[in-house]
């Protein structure tokens, strides 16, 4: 493939040229991007992943670490949004039954593909072909979903609660201990430990998402831009959205006539295509494609489309809810991670009865 | 077949991506925000998965 210096050239080059055309704050939000792409797939941090060794071998490394980055970025983010309340801003939403219910459905379906909202990208990026199915799929879900948001939350839902302040910050951070303690507890032998490679990719990750936070006024989130890009698709196929009380709303309506190039979320998904492809292209890409029979596809495709439903209805993935969510305050989060974590139990059943097992 | 197959297609897609939006969308660098949000004095206002619509 491409050599290392014209791969980082190209990286460089896009920075620019979006800094350029579109402004210095998108320029620098794809190069947060980049780095995130770069960080899950060179270190292979990821959460899909992590969520099934710890179900089905009790390893709990991967789980340790993302609650690691949690906790470094909530240290950040507390007193960051505290301080600058109108500037920045948390992931803030409220619990409901469909947000319970869509996360729940969301973990089920993440370990379907093995791939959440960010894995999906990156796998997309590093040439992974239920990625690459998955991901157009998961745009349109996240459309309808949008689509239907108002619907769902009207089934009900409490107001957004939100932890702030020290006090905040504290039993935020001593839930994600508590959290730890139990894993450790429930840890197989001789699994207790979390690798140097995970640990140093929790803190780039949670450096990456307070400048997420900083550069963009607002936490590090997936699925909004995915849902965009299938919105503005619809709407230059002549779909009418002013039904939708979501995508009518003055702020989504605006968001559709304007370029993606100035959308925050899409500007760090595109960076998550690309820092995977980068780190793949850099390692080779002569892993072969899985041999996978025609219901596996059928059902990455299905899932593709309730990842992206099912995200919307949840106020987020495991990106934009658990990550973002529980390291701003939001107790949406914590819901939204039992519940994911409870489908990860259904998902991890149904991934060898779908055909997704397979060898290349 | 191997991934050299299926990369240059992610890339495709996010190509014909760019090309649609830029037959669809104007930009116009003059009127971006300030580079950091942080100490800008303005309020953030991109769309993100857990907001309400307004």
């Amino acid at each position: 493939m491409l050599a290392r210096p014209a791969l980082i050239a190209g990286a460089l080059a896009a920075v620019l040229a979006v800094a350029l055309f579109a402004g210095a704050r998108f320029g620098l939000l794809l190069a947060i991007g980049l780095g995130f792409g770069m960080v899950l797939e060179g270190l292979r941090f990821g959460f899909a992943g992590p969520w099934r060794a710890m179900i089905l071998r009790r390893d709990p490394a991967g789980i340790l670490a993302q609650l690691l980055a949690i906790g470094l970025v909530a240290l950040a983010a507390f007193p960051l949004i505290a301080a600058h309340p109108g500037e920045l801003g948390g992931a803030a939403a409220p619990i409901g039954w469909a947000m319970a219910g869509g996360a729940f459905v969301f973990g089920a379906a993440m370990q379907v593909v093995l791939g959440c909202g960010s894995g999906t990208l990156v796998n997309a990026g590093s040439g992974n072909p239920i990625g690459l199915l998955a991901l157009p799929f998961f745009a349109i879900g996240s459309f309808a979903g949008a689509y239907h948001l108002m619907w769902w939350t009207g089934l009900g839902a409490l107001p957004v609660l939100v932890l702030e302040g020290t006090g905040g910050l504290m039993l935020t951070l001593g839930l994600l201990a508590a959290v730890a303690v139990v894993l450790l507890a429930l840890a197989a032998p001789g699994t207790r430990r979390v690798p140097g490679r995970l640990v140093l990719a929790a803190a780039l990750v949670a450096a990456l998402a307070v400048g997420n936070l900083v550069v963009s006024g607002q936490p590090w989130g997936v699925v909004y831009g995915l849902g965009l890009w299938a919105a503005k698709s619809a709407v230059a196929l002549g779909a009418d959205l002013s039904g939708s009380a979501f995508w009518a709303a003055p702020g989504n309506a605006a968001r559709l006539e304007a370029s993606i190039l100035t959308d925050v979320t899409t500007l760090t998904n595109l960076g998550l295509i690309g820092g995977a492809f980068l780190i793949a292209s850099w390692r080779g890409l002569d892993q072969p494609l899985p041999k996978l029979p025609p219901r596996a596809w059928i059902a990455t495709a299905v899932a593709g489309l309730v990842l992206g439903y099912s995200a919307r209805l949840a106020f987020g993935c495991n990106v934009g809810a658990f990550f973002s969510g529980i390291s701003t305050g939001s107790l949406h989060g914590w819901v939204w991670f039992a519940a994911g974590f409870a489908g990860s139990f259904v998902g991890v059943r149904l991934r060898p009865l779908l055909g997704l097992e397979g060898r290349a | 077949m191997t991934r050299r197959t299926t990369t240059p297609l992610a890339l495709a897609l996010l190509g014909l991506l760019l090309l649609f939006d830029h037959a669809t969308a104007d930009l116009n660098p003059y009127r971006a925000p300030p580079m950091l949000a942080l100490g800008s004095g303005t309020a953030a206002v991109g769309g993100f998965c857990g907001a309400l619509p307004q």
